[in-house]
């Protein structure tokens, strides 16, 4: 074995080739199959698409590295879906680029965040200052995004992206009003705005399908 | 610097690279001092945005993988190649592209990941300008390392060379698969994957920047300075081959094992949990083939503290990689998963192994680098240990009990079925855990700080603290 073994050892081209082969079958045969499977690729029925505030939102969440700490996943356990609501399936996030599952909960998960009683004003107060409302908290405070007002230069783009590539459904129309929003009702909106749209829109899904 | 003289081998870009692994390992583990102490106290925060938690965390992340371990595994692998070869180094000069190049991406992600900029992909964090550079640097790397094996003068390829091989490749692939985006402005792009199939490739990436970046290409580390400082042949050559090969191909296969329980689809989670376990076996090929190594010389254990440095590395790579394939069983992973335990698990890999086999490199060759006798200060470098020993062992277990605890709170129901804590009690029980976790850090920080002294009073040619010249030869 070892004496078939110098010949790729004395030869680094056959080595490249070999080590290529053999990292591989792994990406293969894990990802390739997800394109084609239903269960990952077809949205559930009562998806829609964000609007471009809530957009705006996810945008700030994943600036502020809100999912380093929050999952947005909750796992057919028991006691998960009796803290957060019901679990998570793959068809809520076919139009999530990126998923932002995340890996830690150093806070709640908040994929049924926007189901729960909590209210728009509790939001803003949790984010500006998150010890008023929770004093054993851990998390920063996010006081300066009330100030600061959504740049709005890259939404456009960003929705045709959006329709074009990743198959959203928006319409020409769609995306003209959301558009038109922007330039109007929300041109002025604050990032903290657009942050709590985003945070009442997760778990919307799935509103209907709670007994 | 001078170049070379009185050796045939090209050292001026591992002196840079050996240099800079030290000075990012200080800066590295600095900010992961910050962010723990801000999980312990949240004022660290102090309300500015380039401060919080989110935006410095992957700052911590790339800093100590990419900019101190990457520096460390390119540096070495660059005097590996040379040495193992018999060869001066291919291309010097895209060799120094290859170093300036990749401090300007170190330096770019220290700037752009604290103002926000950031893919969200977890240790894939870059946005898309960084990481087309990154790209370009990774094949001149690449060229350089594989142009210099095409060179050699050895009939035979050195182990240690097969693994910074494999870790090259495989990292390319990672990185431009991971990367694919659709950028919609200088700093803001999108993935190119949804859903969960962005999840699996992001954790096929993210699994084998640990299998290849820290692993596969600290094992190569492994497999020159292990034998060179025990002054021993590797333990089995057959071992060797069959533990790379089986390493690299089910390493592969582990990514899903991040995903337990996620809607990522059933049959994917079930082949990742089997490889997940099948991997114990090539790990500790290597950890038992790096510490049988020692087998005749156990002795030198007691006198050399840059031995020890190497084998505890290996017995921390050997903890974890046992602990890895337990927490990637479904039932195990359902407790720790989202938990304290896996950021313990982590660290017992990451300070353990790769930092610690990382000092005992830095230590075997500064002296060889600079043509000194030795480094400054063997004592020190005692001290080191014990302060990266002592530190990693209060970390990990702060965070094992930590993790533990929040797993089992968060599942505690009561005979009514309801939950017995909400989430605000269990997370305020955390606190002493996170204070013991900082000490730990500070105190494996504290042994790095003193390791960039000695190195820098070694390179600097100072008289040793014996007393005695240390400069074998003037350098210019």
């Amino acid at each position: 074995m070892a004496n078939h073994h110098a010949v790729i050892e004395k030869n680094i081209g056959l080595m490249i080739v070999l080590i290529l082969v053999a990292v591989s079958f792994g990406g293969l045969a894990e990802i390739v199959p997800l394109f084609w499977q239903k269960a990952t690729t077809e949205p559930i029925s009562t998806l829609r698409p964000y609007s471009a505030l809530e957009m705006a939102g996810r945008d700030v969440y994943i600036r502020e590295g809100c999912h380093v700490c929050h999952t947005q996943m909750v796992r057919p356990l028991r006691a998960e879906t009796e803290r957060f609501g019901d679990y998570t399936v793959a068809g809520e996030d076919v139009w999530e680029h990126p998923f932002l599952w995340g890996s830690k909960r150093t806070g709640p998960d908040l994929d049924r965040v926007g189901l729960r009683p909590i209210t728009e004003q509790w939001h803003r107060e949790h984010l500006r200052d998150p010890r008023a409302l929770v004093p054993e908290s851990n998390m920063p405070a996010y006081p300066w995004l009330q100030h600061a007002t959504v740049d709005w230069s890259t939404m456009a783009r960003t929705l045709k992206v959006f329709q074009q590539q990743f198959g959203v459904p928006y319409s020409d129309q769609d995306i003209e009003a959301q558009m038109a929003k922007v330039g109007g009702e929300w041109a002025d909106a604050t990032e903290e705005d657009a942050l709590v749209a985003y945070l009442l829109s997760l778990g919307q899904a799935r509103r209907e399908q709670r007994p | 610097m001078r170049d070379g003289s009185g050796t045939p081998y090209h050292y001026r870009v591992v002196r840079q690279f050996t240099v800079a692994t030290v000075v990012w390992g200080v800066v590295g583990m600095l900010v992961g001092v910050w962010i723990a102490a801000q999980l312990a106290w949240p004022a660290l925060n102090f309300n500015l945005p380039w401060l919080s938690f989110g935006r410095l965390r992957p700052l911590h992340t790339n800093a100590v993988i990419f900019a101190f371990g990457g520096c460390a595994l390119i540096g070495t692998s660059l005097y590996v190649v040379q040495r193992t070869c018999e060869t001066r180094l291919a291309f010097p000069r895209l060799a120094a592209f290859v170093f300036w190049g990749y401090q300007a991406v170190i330096v770019l992600a220290a700037i752009s990941l604290p103002l926000g900029f950031t893919s969200a992909k977890e240790y894939a964090e870059l946005e898309w300008p960084i990481d087309l550079l990154l790209a370009v640097v990774w094949v001149a790397y690449a060229v350089v390392f594989f142009a210099t094996i095409a060179r050699r003068r050895t009939s035979h390829i050195y182990v240690a060379n097969w693994f910074y091989g494999a870790f090259i490749i495989t990292i390319a692939l990672l990185h431009i698969v991971n990367s694919a985006a659709i950028p919609v402005s200088l700093t803001k792009s999108y993935s190119a994957y949804g859903g969960a199939i962005d999840a699996m490739v992001q954790w096929w990436y993210g699994h084998n920047a640990v299998g290849f970046f820290l692993t596969a290409g600290f094992l190569g580390m492994m497999y020159y300075y292990v034998p060179v400082q025990a002054q021993r042949p590797i333990y089995s050559y057959r071992l060797s081959i069959v533990h790379f090969w089986a390493l690299i191909a089910v390493y592969m296969w582990a990514g899903p094992h991040h995903l337990h329980y996620s809607s990522l689809p059933d049959w994917a989670q079930s082949v990742g949990m089997v490889f997940s376990i099948v991997l114990l076996a090539p790990s500790w090929g290597g950890m038992i083939n790096g510490v049988m190594t020692l087998s005749g010389a156990w002795h030198k254990l007691r006198t050399d503290p840059i031995i020890r440095f190497l084998i505890v590395a290996l017995s921390f790579y050997g903890m974890s990689t046992f602990e890895g394939p337990m927490m990637s069983i479904k039932t195990v992973n359902a407790l720790s998963h989202n938990t304290d335990w896996t950021i313990g698990h982590v660290h017992s890999g990451a300070l353990g192994w790769v930092a610690m086999i990382t000092f005992g490199a830095v230590y075997v060759m500064t002296p060889r680098l600079f043509d000194r006798r030795r480094m400054f200060s063997v004592g020190w470098i005692n001290v080191h240990f014990w302060l990266s020993t002592i530190g990693t062992v209060l970390y990990i277990a702060a965070m094992w009990v930590s993790g533990i605890m929040q797993g089992l709170m968060w599942r505690a129901v009561n005979d009514d079925g309801t939950l017995t804590y909400n989430f605000i009690q269990e997370l305020s029980e955390r606190q002493p855990f996170y204070v013991v976790r900082l000490l730990g850090g500070v105190l494996f920080l504290a042994g790095t700080v003193l390791m960039a002294v000695n190195v820098w009073r070694t390179v600097r040619g100072d008289r040793d603290d014996n007393g005695d010249l240390n400069v074998l030869r003037e350098a210019a």
